[in-house]
C-alpha cells in the first residue's frame, strides 16, 4: 500500500494502486485473462466429434450437432465448429503476439540499454538505425522472409521427422509432425520478434539516459562495479515497469500484422488456424445470395474486442507507470 | 544545411542498395521456381528457359548481374505476365496505389491533426474522451474488419457512395477512409498529447502574459511546436500506408501494386516481386528524406546529424 504520508510529501502515488483504479483497463485485464484462459481450457472439454471436420457445412450459430451438442456458432466450409476454431485461433493468435513481443521485448531492451548507457557517437548511429528502419515498410520484408524461409524450416522438419522414423524416436517424430503445420508460425513469430521492438529500443533507450545521471548509478560505479552489472542489477529493475508497459502495448501490434499476413493468405494455413485466417476464410465464402454473417462477424468481434481490451489493458499501464512519454 | 542533405541523401541510397540486396539474394533461395510444374520440363529446356531469363550461374552471379541490370533502371520481365516487363506491370498497377495512398495520407495526417487539438483543447471532457475512445478502437480493429463494415454501412445501407470497381474520385473516398483510420487514430494521439504538452510550458505562459488571445497563441505559437512529433511521423506514415494498402486492395478488390506483390510472392515471379520491392522502397525512402530535410527546416533547435 501507498504510504498516506508520501502523498503528502509531491511523491507521486505507487503505479499499480494507480491501475488498480483505472477501471477499464482492470475490466480489459479481466476479459484477456478470460480470453486466454477459456482458449487453453474449453478445447479440451469439448466434445471430440465436435472438433472434427464433417459434412454438416455452413450451419448457423446454434444448430444441433448429430450428437445432440450444439454448435454455439455455428459450423465452417469444412463443417468445423466455429467456436472451437475461434478458441483454438485465439490461442494462436495470442501466442504468436505473447512470444513475438517478448522476443522484441529482449532484442528493443538490450538495444536501447546499450545505446542508452553508452552515449554519444555510439548512441547516435544505433538510434540513426532505429529511425531508418522505422521507415522501411517492414511487413513487405516480412512477407518475403516467411517465403524464402519457411519452405527450409518445412525441409528440415520432415527428414527430421524421417531420421526420427528410421531410429524409432517415436516421441520425435511424433512432435516434429505436429509441428510440421506450424512452422509458418515459427519463422512468423520469429520475423514479426525481428521487427517490432523499435518502439521498445526507443523508450527503454530514453529512460536509460534518464537514469544514468542519477547518483545510485555514480555511487555503484564508485564502489567499481562493472558496466554490465550496473545495467543488470541497477537499471534493468528500474526499467522493468516500462518494459512491462510497452510488453502489453507490442502484443497487439504483433497480432494486428499476424492477422494482416494470415488475411493475405501469407500466414497461417490449415489445419492451424488465427484470428487472421478465419476471417480470410470467412471472406471467401461470403457472397450476396446466401449470408453466412456468423463465419465473420464472429471472428471480428472477437478479435476487436481482444485488440481492444489490450491496448486499454497497455495505456492504462502507460498512465500508471509512465505518464510524461504517452506515445 | 547543403552538407546534411548531401548526407542524407547517400545514406538513402545505402539503405535503398541493403534493402533491395536482401529482397533480391532472399528471393533466389526461395525454394519453388517459377517454372516448377507438375511435370517439370525436360533439362534442356529448363537451362535454356533460364538462360533466357538470365537466371543461370550460382547465386552470385545472378544477384550481380540482377543489380547491374537495376542500376542501369532495367527491372527485367516477368515471369507470369507474359510479354510484359516489371516496369510496364508496375507502371499500370502503381498509380492507383498512389493515388489511394496520396489520398489516405491527406486524410490521416490532416484528419488526426484536426482531431488531436480538438481534443487537446476540450481535454478531460466529453469530446476529448469519445474522440480518444474512437482513436483506440481505429488503432485496435483491423482494416479488413473496417472496410467491409464501411461497405456495408456506406454502401449498401445508405447508398451514398459505390460499393466498388475503381476510376472516378468517389471510388476512392471509402478505401482511402478505411486505409486511412489507424493512422489518423495514431496521429490524433501522437497530436493531443504532444499540444497538451506544449500548452504548459512558458512560453505559452509568455505568450497569454504579454496579451496575446488564445486563439493567436495557439496558432502562431503552440501548433508551431505541437506539429513536430507529427512531422516525425509522416515518413513511417507513408511506409505504413504503403503496406496497409496491400489488404486494403484486397478487401476493396482494387488493382494495385499490393495485390500485385502479393501474387509474386505466391507466384515466385522473382523479378516483379523485386521490382515491387525496389520501387516501394524508393519511393518511401525519397518521402523520408523530403521529410528529414523539412524537419531540418521547421525545427531549428534540432541539430541535424547524418
Amino acid at each position: 500500500m501507498a504510504d498516506p504520508a508520501s502523498r503528502f510529501a509531491g511523491a507521486r502515488p505507487d503505479g499499480w494502486a494507480l491501475l488498480k483504479r483505472n477501471r477499464p483497463a482492470m475490466i480489459s485485464l479481466a476479459f484477456v485473462v478470460l480470453i486466454g484462459v477459456a482458449s487453453l481450457v474449453v478445447p479440451w472439454l469439448m466434445p471430440a466429434d465436435l472438433k472434427e471436420t464433417s459434412s454438416a457445412t455452413f450451419l448457423p450459430p446454434l444448430a444441433t450437432h448429430a450428437s445432440g451438442a450444439i454448435h454455439l456458432c455455428g459450423t465452417d466450409v469444412n463443417g468445423q465448429d466455429l467456436f472451437y476454431r475461434l478458441l483454438t485461433g485465439a490461442r494462436v493468435s495470442l501466442g504468436i503476439g505473447i512470444l513475438g513481443a517478448i522476443i522484441s521485448l529482449l532484442i528493443g531492451t538490450a538495444y536501447g540499454m546499450v545505446a542508452g548507457f553508452l552515449g554519444g557517437r555510439v548512441d547516435a548511429a544505433m538510434m540513426r538505425f532505429v529511425d531508418v528502419i522505422y521507415s522501411v515498410p517492414r511487413l513487405l520484408f516480412i512477407m518475403v522472409f516467411i517465403s524464402a524461409l519457411d519452405s527450409y524450416l518445412k525441409l528440415g522438419l520432415d527428414n527430421t521427422r524421417l531420421w526420427a522414423q528410421a531410429q524409432h524416436w517415436v516421441w520425435l517424430e511424433r512432435s516434429t509432425a505436429g509441428l510440421l503445420p506450424y512452422s509458418k508460425l515459427l519463422v512468423m513469430v520469429v520475423s514479426l520478434g525481428l521487427v517490432e521492438w523499435l518502439t521498445m529500443a526507443r523508450i527503454v533507450r530514453g529512460q536509460v539516459l534518464v537514469l544514468r545521471e542519477m547518483a545510485f548509478v555514480t555511487a555503484s560505479r564508485a564502489m567499481g562495479q562493472g558496466t554490465f552489472t550496473i545495467l543488470r542489477r541497477h537499471l534493468l529493475p528500474n526499467l522493468s515497469t516500462i518494459i512491462l508497459t510497452y510488453l502489453t502495448l507490442t502484443i497487439p501490434a504483433v497480432i494486428l500484422d499476424e492477422s494482416f499476413l494470415s488475411f493475405l493468405g501469407l500466414g497461417i494455413e490449415d489445419p492451424a488456424a488465427s484470428w487472421g485466417s478465419l476471417l480470410k476464410d470467412g471472406a471467401q465464402v461470403i457472397n450476396p445470395l446466401e449470408s453466412k454473417w456468423w463465419l465473420l462477424a464472429f471472428p471480428a468481434v472477437l478479435m476487436s474486442i481482444s485488440l481492444l481490451a489490450l491496448n486499454f489493458l497497455g495505456d492504462g499501464l502507460r498512465d500508471a507507470f509512465d505518464p510524461k512519454s504517452a506515445d | 544545411m547543403l552538407a546534411f542533405i548531401f548526407r542524407r541523401l547517400l545514406s538513402s541510397a545505402l539503405v535503398l542498395f541493403c534493402v533491395v540486396s536482401v529482397t533480391v539474394l532472399l528471393s533466389f533461395v526461395m525454394k519453388g521456381g517459377p517454372f516448377d510444374r507438375e511435370k517439370p520440363p525436360p533439362e534442356h529446356i529448363q537451362k535454356a528457359l533460364l538462360a533466357r531469363y538470365k537466371l543461370s550461374g550460382n547465386t552470385w552471379e545472378r544477384y550481380t548481374s540482377y543489380m547491374s541490370d537495376l542500376v542501369r533502371g532495367d527491372l527485367r520481365v516477368s515471369f507470369r505476365y507474359r510479354d510484359w516487363t516489371v516496369a510496364e506491370v508496375l507502371a499500370q498497377k502503381l498509380p492507383n496505389s498512389l493515388k489511394l495512398g496520396a489520398v489516405a495520407f491527406l486524410i490521416a495526417s490532416i484528419g488526426g491533426v484536426l482531431l488531436g487539438s480538438v481534443a487537446a483543447l476540450k481535454r478531460d471532457q466529453l469530446l476529448d474522451w469519445s474522440a480518444m475512445f474512437g482513436a483506440l478502437l481505429l488503432i485496435s480493429v483491423p482494416t479488413f474488419i473496417t472496410g467491409p463494415c464501411l461497405i456495408a454501412v456506406f454502401g449498401l445501407w445508405l447508398k451514398v457512395l459505390p460499393v466498388g470497381g475503381w476510376g472516378r474520385w468517389e471510388h476512392v473516398i471509402l478505401p482511402a477512409c478505411c486505409l486511412a483510420g489507424p493512422y489518423l487514430a495514431y496521429v490524433a494521439r501522437l497530436m493531443r498529447n504532444s499540444l497538451i504538452e506544449v500548452m504548459k510550458s512558458e512560453f505559452m505562459r509568455t505568450a497569454r502574459a504579454k496579451g496575446v488571445s488564445d486563439t493567436q497563441a495557439l496558432a502562431r505559437h503552440a501548433m508551431k511546436v505541437a506539429i513536430l512529433p507529427v512531422v516525425t511521423f509522416l515518413g513511417p506514415l507513408a511506409a505504413n500506408l504503403l503496406t496497409g494498402s496491400m489488404v486494403v486492395e484486397t478487401v476493396f478488390n482494387i488493382s494495385g501494386a499490393g495485390t500485385v506483390f502479393v501474387n509474386s510472392l505466391q507466384n515466385r515471379d522473382y523479378f516483379l516481386l523485386v521490382g515491387a520491392v525496389a520501387v516501394y522502397c524508393a519511393l518511401v525512402i525519397l518521402f523520408n528524406f523530403i521529410v528529414d530535410v523539412l524537419y531540418g527546416f521547421l525545427d531549428k533547435r534540432i541539430k541535424v546529424y547524418g
